[in-house]
């Protein structure tokens, strides 16, 4: 489904006089679909580079990324123009990160609901059951469904970050760190929701500072060093 | 009589001739730009022609326009009639007449129906105009577009565009502050569903009197040098929107004081001694006709 | 996906200019004025495709070229090089003449006549200026600004006219009752939104936005922007968003373009140019915020 082949990522700081910074050196491996690659190294070693790359949120210096797109064929995301990029991440890529990114005066629901409305083009009351459904799973309580995620806890913004990822159901789902800052019971929620994309099809690779989680999840993991 | 037939019948009417000014006070180089501008006017229905507007004995803002119009077209064997607001005996129509009559001894008449040419100033007469006649009318400002735009290169624009969205949003906003147009004279006109006209400071009343007429109406602005023409059997509609038509003034309950007439256009008098208002017909000549029908 | 507009090597000079202009301009050379001719190069040789349904983010700082872009696309001023195609569209359909048989892109509109870019610009474009004194006429009522694309269209039914403004101004936010107003009495956030309806009377393809916010409080800001957001989502508009604000871009913006000294200096996708920019300008840039 998606193989990376000697990914590359320098920054190169022309405000700091040109001063290189290597993010992540000739990284390969392969995922195929329905499966599940864990990304592990130490802090530093480049795994959010890694998947910012496949998001394409950074530019690899050197190596491709090729992907099973369902609307373009095999492509190489390194070197895809810009639109088919943003064609792929609205209908086949999802990508959940560390920080959740707020939009003002966007209630919780609302921001779960948009990737559904625009994405799967369902009616406004089926993706508000949907986003609903999915709130409460992650345990925000309804009375929050109406607030703005700018006001919420760490955890609350990660479970609404995780809830708008998932909601569409993408091919492929990249996840940096998704239950860090989420409790024992909220992590196994996580979990659960994830396993069952999964059994719908989605390949995901994600980063889990639990290495324990993430062995338990993953098929396989991939050192990054 | 065509103007060969003239000269070769020893010119008549020529004794009119005051002062070495030639047969109508204008030379014919001047009256046949004139007539050329006017042949135009009438090709493109509504549209201001420029032309070279040459200085006359009256000052401008008094009808120059409408007396070079008159004085390019007039014949020895035309008959005249002038009328200023409706009235054939105002200074200003008087002073004209006895003008045209020294400078082309044409004959002159109160009756609309024995006229061939007829200058007006701001009134149509109420008798329907016949296609052997014409109509001259006054115009101080030919620009139907001024209300809305002060720049003359700009509102040429817009008419050679046809983008009269401008024009249409002076209207809705009367519509919005006073429940209806308050346009009262100059009321604008599409002509031949193309340009938006001015008819000049005719009342609305005289206005559905341009559309599909027998009769060719000429315009002169003599100080803003324009002319432009509806020529016979042409559409002029006057600007409304389905849900606020056109309508003219409505005269109901009040007639003539004079000759009782219900259906011509009614000018207001303040009764200075009795105090109250009566009303009169406008249209002198009309209202004569009613009240004196075997003298003419 | 086939782009709406296709604009490549689009340019604007003021002055005579002279064959040294293009190379002695431009970021390197930190200055968009010619040093020998005098001629200043307000935008030189930009190229860029702008697709349906999707919001393009163009940034940079005073004189980056990017005002002056907006100004050409929308045909107020005239370019001096460079081509616009428009994509066969069912707004244009009423144009013919601007297509050749069988091409699916039009010819050059910059080599169209006044009257036709006028044409062009009314089917297809809205405009909404930081400025609202710039968008809108301050003594005709609220409502009356936005019924005037309508009567320029053809609307005769003073009903219907109405029925629409207020629509349009309603999803604008704009009370009502306040139509007949005229927008001089408004707030600036609500000139701002009188001037968004008014950009959306005739259904455009494509919204210029330049610089809306600026110069509003922070949480008028944020209601202008949402509701661009929305409106965009719903009329499956092309935005071409000019601002110099970075947080506004993030905001609106799928991709993003650069401008510095009158040249595109770096293109892409908006969350790529934030976080891993890759020219020394784009870069000062994202520095520099707050």
């Amino acid at each position: 489904m998606i193989s990376v082949d000697k990914l590359t990522k320098e920054f190169t700081l022309h405000i700091l006089d040109g001063k290189r910074i290597d993010a992540c050196r000739e990284i390969s491996f392969e995922v195929p679909a329905g499966g599940f690659l864990g990304l592990s190294g130490p802090s530093g070693a480049g795994k959010s580079t890694v998947l910012k790359c496949i998001y394409r949120t950074y530019l690899p210096s050197s190596g491709a990324i090729r992907y099973d797109s369902a609307q373009l064929g095999r492509v190489d995301l390194a070197t895809l123009s810009d639109r088919e990029v943003l064609d792929i991440r609205n209908k086949e890529m999802g990508y959940v990160s560390q920080f959740l990114k707020v939009i003002p005066r966007v209630s919780a629901l609302d921001v779960v609901m948009e990737p559904i409305l625009t994405r799967n083009g369902t009616t406004r009351a089926a993706a508000r059951d949907r986003a609903a459904h999915l709130l409460e799973r992650l345990r925000i309580p309804s009375r929050l469904f109406d607030a703005y995620p700018a006001t919420f806890s760490g955890g609350e913004q990660q479970r609404i970050n995780i809830a708008r990822a998932v909601s569409w159901r993408p091919r492929l789902l990249l996840l940096d760190e998704p239950t860090a800052s989420l409790d024992k019971g909220s992590v196994q929620v996580v979990l659960d929701i994830l396993q069952e994309l999964r059994q719908e099809g989605t390949t995901m690779i994600g980063i889990f500072h639990d290495t324990e989680l993430m062995e338990s999840v993953a098929d396989q993991v991939f050192r990054v060093s | 009589m065509l103007m060969q037939e003239w000269l070769a019948n020893g010119k008549p009417g020529e004794e009119a001739d005051p002062a070495g000014y030639p047969f109508g006070f204008m030379d014919e180089g001047a009256k046949r730009e004139v007539r050329r501008s006017i042949l135009k006017a009438v090709a493109i229905p509504g549209y201001q022609v420029p032309y070279g507007s040459r200085e006359m004995p009256i000052a401008r803002g008094w009808g120059t326009g409408g007396i070079q119009i008159t004085l390019s077209l007039i014949r020895p064997d035309d008959v005249l009639k002038v009328i200023d607001q409706g009235c054939d005996g105002s200074v200003n129509a008087v002073n004209i007449k006895k003008f045209v009559k020294a400078v082309a001894g044409v004959e002159i008449t109160t009756n609309t129906g024995a006229a061939t040419v007829i200058q007006t100033r701001h009134r149509i007469p109420e008798e329907p105009m016949r296609a052997d006649q014409i109509l001259v009318l006054q115009v101080p400002y030919p620009e139907a577009l001024r209300e809305v735009e002060p720049s003359e290169a700009e509102t040429r624009r817009m008419h050679a565009e046809a983008d009269y969205s401008r024009m249409w949003l002076f209207l809705y906003e009367d519509i919005v502050r006073f429940g209806e147009i308050s346009i009262s004279y100059r009321y604008p006109v599409t002509v031949n569903g193309r340009y938006i006209m001015d008819p000049s400071p005719i009342p609305r009343w005289d206005v559905p009197k341009l559309n599909r007429s027998e009769t060719l109406f000429l315009f002169g602005a003599g100080r803003e040098k324009r002319i432009y023409a509806i020529p016979p059997h042409t559409s002029v509609e006057p600007l409304e929107f389905e849900d606020h038509t056109f309508r003219v003034e409505d005269f109901t309950g009040k007639r003539c004081a004079r000759c009782g007439a219900e259906d011509s256009f009614l000018d207001e008098v303040i009764d200075g001694e009795a105090g109250g208002r009566l009303y009169y017909c406008s249209d002198s000549g009309y209202c004569d006709k009613r009240v004196e029908p075997c003298n003419l | 996906m086939q782009p709406v507009i296709k604009v490549r090597g689009l340019a604007k000079r003021f002055g005579a200019g002279c064959d040294r202009c293009a190379s002695s301009t431009g970021p390197e050379a930190e200055t968009n004025q010619c040093p020998h001719c005098g001629a200043v190069l307000a935008c030189n040789d930009v190229s860029f495709d702008l697709f349906p349904n999707e919001a393009l983010g163009i940034v940079g700082e005073s004189g980056s070229g990017k005002s002056t872009l907006v100004r050409l696309l929308h045909f107020e001023w005239d370019a001096c090089a460079g081509t616009v195609e428009l994509a066969r569209t069912p707004q244009l359909a009423h144009l013919p003449e601007f297509f050749t048989e069988g091409e699916a892109y039009s010819r050059n509109l910059l080599g169209l006549s006044q009257f036709q870019k006028r044409q062009v610009r009314n089917a297809l474009m809205g405009i909404v200026y930081q400025n609202p004194y710039l968008g809108l006429r301050m003594q005709v009522s609220a409502g009356g600004n936005v019924a005037e694309r309508l009567l320029g269209a053809g609307w005769r039914n003073i009903a219907a006219i109405r029925s629409r403004a207020a629509e349009l101004l309603a999803r604008t936010e704009i009370p009502v009752a306040r139509m007949d107003e005229p927008p001089r009495n408004f707030s600036g956030g609500m000139q701002q939104r009188v001037q968004i309806a008014k950009a959306l009377s005739n259904k455009p393809l494509i919204l210029f936005l330049d610089e809306v916010t600026t110069g509003l409080d922070l949480s008028v800001q944020a209601r202008v922007l949402d509701l661009i957001r929305s409106l965009r989502e719903e009329f499956q508009l092309s935005l071409l968003v000019v601002s110099h604000d970075l947080g506004v871009i993030n905001l609106l913006c799928h991709r993003t373009m650069v401008m510095k000294y009158g040249r595109v200096v770096e293109a892409g996708l908006t969350d790529q140019i934030l976080q891993d920019p890759q020219h020394r300008y784009t870069q000062l840039l994202v520095a520099s915020q707050l």
